[in-house]
């Protein structure tokens, strides 16, 4: 098994500036990370808000250009030439709110024919192809004259879907792709995910905060906190023997429905009454108060 | 959730022309504003057929004629060389329609390109251009034709060159500030991250969402563009005598006032009809497309 | 009728949008006791928001009409009493804590100007009054009861400078100024980190516990549902499709959606994998 995707050592930094324009900082959006994705496999990043999970989709993307670091596609080093055609054909997104990730001004049609025309493909087959992307994600052909307003949110995430596998991508980067879907149209569309997934014999970056959903799909795992993976391995491995206190908290916050799940939730102790922040819990850790022993339990 | 509210009405039955035609008739300002732009439009193009006296848009004289009051054969009386007005007054709108379609003509195409690089772009791209555009805001547009009048010759192209040098500021200042707020929006990452050009991403992507704000903001300009034409045509510098115009006749009827009123301020009531249906028409379509204040 | 706190009576709504009218609530009925904790689960499109909006006379007609049932709170019918003795009941009887923190605040008052507002305009409703000192301690006395350590500097606070979880603590507050028998929590925390999340609900249920309010949670979240109620209601398409306690809901749901729909949800523990997701919308 080889890599198809590899991050090595990649660092975010966006600099704190003054009114007057002068640095006075950095922000580390993104700080040291390193993890791979073997071919065909789904790597889930988990995270909340600021913890850097979508910078990092962005710098795969070439959006953003990483401070250091490399991002290694299929063994080439991609880091300086993000952005051009021949990468863009091996790597695609998709965005997590459907909504304003397809053009409201622009047919399903349209959408779907931009990553086609943009790599050259025939004109004449245009067509074509694009009745067959739909076909792929379980859409109807006309849905290629409709405009996103009229389509459901499930079915605008299913274009998305279609138009990021237009070119026939190896990597596809899932950024948050179900969290503005209802439940039972996120299973769906999940479903259609992982089908897909083995007949391209696709490779996923998976990018979430919903855990529940991570455990389904994901083969492996990383944690991120404040721009660092504090914790990565299978994920059934971390969740079931989480070893790291945020990653704990994390576990431990998710709203479940058996007393299956919660009895595998970890037990985070009380400070107050309350659920601690992740910094209270770590602080409290490192300072090794009489709490700690409560958290190794 | 506000959008369940939304969804549970079933809007998908209904086409995108008939949900837009039916917030346009509901919408009675939009409605008379379409109706006398539409009148107008019309009336100028088919001016030669339906006027009573197309003969009077030339030097005719008929001393006999002149400074009758409006009567059922001149409907808007004749001036002080016995032309029927109101023929004038009809063919004066060509004039009007003609100067709002050369100025916008010119201005929007120029105007919409500069805010798109500008607005997408950023950095340098966007300083010189919205610098350019600050310092040609600074010049009221009939201060600038006076100047281009005064240096070349005092004619209607002369007029029109003019104010669409400076009209285009306006229209670059909106769609820049339009581009910057899409310039973020997911789908144009979206775009980009598809290996879409810099072209398809500006023309293709961004330019249709302004449609809307265009499209109030147009018609809004054709009537400031009719009334400044108006204005220079009344100083002497729009289209010279004696091809029948707006402007010329109110000025050269004022001689007559308060007599033979109607020399005056027919005409001017003219302008003022055109201008109110395009501004109508430019308020209606602003509570349509809900778009915020444009100017 | 009952001695619910609240009680909704077949009640229907329709709403008419380019002349044609779709109705989406269907003979809605539900009660919330006093001091109970009641979930109302659904998803998009299912009518949950539409029967909050009912009871908290949200509704704009048009394009709302109500067109049938009544709506009791303490034994009297909403719908039918005068404007003026609802609003003496809203935000005092019956309060809503928001959803989203950010839009829900008014960014250019300090925290303290905003609740101290709220409470002189539920004052006045009521035929109370009180000073401006009174006033701020009763301020910082329930910013107190939703754990914010220091009250003091979350008054002279402006949104913007407080974290998404205070913002949310604070709306919670504002919800709590006038003493209610009943709050009305919509999707409280969805827009905040699920750690955030966890601990406000926690502290949601701890109050009102601990305050002998009645608590009804509207939520598309079954997660959230099983950690805060104790009965629950499930709406699809206008319609309350099934109504039962929790604990049982989970152990053995009986209409089909409920099924689907708990099918659907993916399981912390794994296994569920997909493809059973069933025939949910």
């Amino acid at each position: 098994m080889s890599a198809m995707l590899e991050i090595v050592r990649l660092s975010k930094h966006f600099p704190v500036r003054n009114g007057f324009g002068r640095q006075t900082g950095e922000v580390r959006a993104v700080d040291d990370v390193s993890f791979s994705i073997e071919k065909g496999k789904v790597y889930g990043l988990a995270g909340e808000s600021g913890s850097g999970k979508s910078t990092i989709a962005r710098m795969i993307m070439g959006l953003t250009r990483p401070t250091s670091g490399d991002i290694l596609l299929d063994g080439r080093n991609i880091t300086g030439d993000t952005g051009t055609r021949a990468y863009g054909r091996k790597v695609q997104m998709v965005f997590q709110n459907p909504g304003s990730s397809l053009n409201p001004r622009r047919t399903v049609g349209q959408s779907i024919a931009v990553p086609l025309d943009a790599h050259g493909h025939p004109r004449s087959d245009r067509t074509r192809r694009i009745v067959e992307l739909l076909e792929m994600v379980q859409l109807p052909a006309e849905f290629a004259s409709r405009y996103p307003h009229e389509l459901s949110g499930g079915q605008k995430q299913r274009v998305a879907i279609a138009r990021a596998l237009a070119v026939v991508p190896q990597l596809i980067v899932l950024d948050e792709p179900t969290s503005a879907l209802d439940v039972s149209v996120q299973a769906k569309v999940m479903d259609l995910l992982v089908d897909l997934g083995r007949q391209l014999e696709l490779t996923f970056l998976f990018i979430s905060h919903d855990l529940s959903l991570m455990r389904n799909f994901a083969q492996q795992v990383g944690v991120l906190y404040l721009g660092k993976i504090v914790e990565t391995g299978p994920t059934a491995t971390v969740f079931e023997n989480p070893q790291h206190d945020y990653t704990r908290l994390l576990l431990a916050s998710v709203p479940v429905i058996s007393a299956e799940e919660a009895a595998m939730r970890p037990v985070i102790p009380l400070i107050d009454g309350e659920i601690p922040t992740a910094e209270q819990l770590l602080a409290l850790r490192n300072a090794g108060g009489p709490d700690s022993q409560r958290i190794e339990q | 959730m506000a959008s369940e509210t939304v969804s549970a009405a079933p809007p998908r039955r209904l086409s995108n022309a008939y949900q837009n035609w039916y917030r346009f008739s509901r919408n009675p300002t939009a409605v008379i504003g379409a109706a006398i732009v539409i009148l107008s439009i019309l009336a100028a193009i088919l001016a030669p057929w339906i006027t009573p006296h197309p003969d009077h848009v030339g030097a005719v004289v008929n001393f006999r004629a002149r400074h009758l009051s409006p009567s059922a054969e001149y409907w808007f009386g004749t001036d002080n060389v016995g032309r029927d007005i109101f023929t004038r007054v009809i063919f004066g709108l060509r004039i009007s329609l003609l100067l709002a379609l050369v100025v916008l003509g010119t201005a929007i195409p120029i105007g919409v390109t500069l805010g798109l690089l500008a607005g997408y772009f950023g950095g340098w791209v966007e300083i010189v251009i919205m610098r350019l555009t600050d310092v040609a805001l600074a010049i009221p547009p009939l201060v600038m034709a006076l100047a281009v009048a005064a240096v070349l010759s005092p004619d209607l192209i002369n007029s029109m060159l003019a104010i669409a040098a400076l009209w285009w500021t306006w229209h670059t200042r909106l769609i820049y500030s339009i581009t910057r707020q899409l310039r973020t929006q997911e789908f144009v990452e979206a775009a980009e991250t598809l290996g879409a050009s810099k072209f398809h991403i500006l023309f293709r992507e961004i330019l249709p969402n302004c449609v809307s704000a265009l499209a109030v903001k147009t018609s809004l300009d054709c009537g400031f563009v009719i009334l400044v034409g108006a204005s220079l045509s009344f100083l002497g510098l729009g289209i010279q005598p004696p091809t029948p115009d707006l402007g010329t006749m109110v000025a050269s009827g004022s001689a007559f006032l308060p007599d033979y009123w109607w020399e005056s301020v027919l005409p001017g009531c003219a302008i003022l009809f055109v201008a109110l249906g395009f501004n109508l028409l430019g308020d209606g379509l602003r509570d349509l497309f809900d778009v915020q204040e444009v100017r | 009728m009952n001695d619910a706190l609240l009680s909704v009576r077949n009640l229907s709504v329709s709403f008419s949008t380019y002349g044609q009218t779709a109705e989406v609530l269907k003979d809605v009925s539900l009660d919330v006791p006093a001091r109970s904790q009641i979930a109302l689960v659904g998803e998009s499109g299912s009518g949950k928001t539409v029967t909050m909006k009912a009871i908290m006379g949200l509704l704009h007609h048009p394009p709302a009409t109500i067109t049938g049932g009544q709506i009791f709170y303490d034994g009297r019918d909403l719908l039918t009493m005068p404007a003026r003795e609802r609003l003496k009941l809203r935000g005092t009887a019956m309060s809503m804590v928001f959803q989203d923190p950010m839009s829900s605040l008014n960014p250019v008052f300090t925290i303290g100007d905003q609740m101290g507002t709220i409470l002189k305009y539920a004052d006045r409703r009521l035929g109370r009054s009180r000073g401006k000192v009174e006033r701020m301690a009763r301020v910082h006395e329930v910013l107190g009861q939703v754990r914010m350590r220091d009250p003091e500097r979350v008054t002279r606070s402006y949104p913007i400078m407080l974290s998404g979880g205070m913002r949310q603590r604070v709306l919670i507050a504002m919800a709590l100024l006038s003493e209610p028998k009943l709050l009305i929590a919509d999707e409280p925390g969805t827009a905040l980190d699920v750690t955030t999340q966890a601990q406000i609900l926690k502290l949601l249920k701890d109050l009102v516990e601990e305050r002998g309010l009645a608590l009804m949670m509207i939520t598309h979240n079954l997660g959230v549902v099983r950690e805060t109620s104790s009965y629950v209601y499930v709406m699809n398409k206008g319609v309350v499709v099934e109504h039962r306690p929790t604990a049982e809901l989970f152990a053995s749901p009986a209409d089909p959606y409920t099924k689907a729909l708990i099918g659907a949800v993916p399981r912390l523990t794994g296994g569920s994998g997909f493809g059973r997701a069933g025939a949910a919308a």
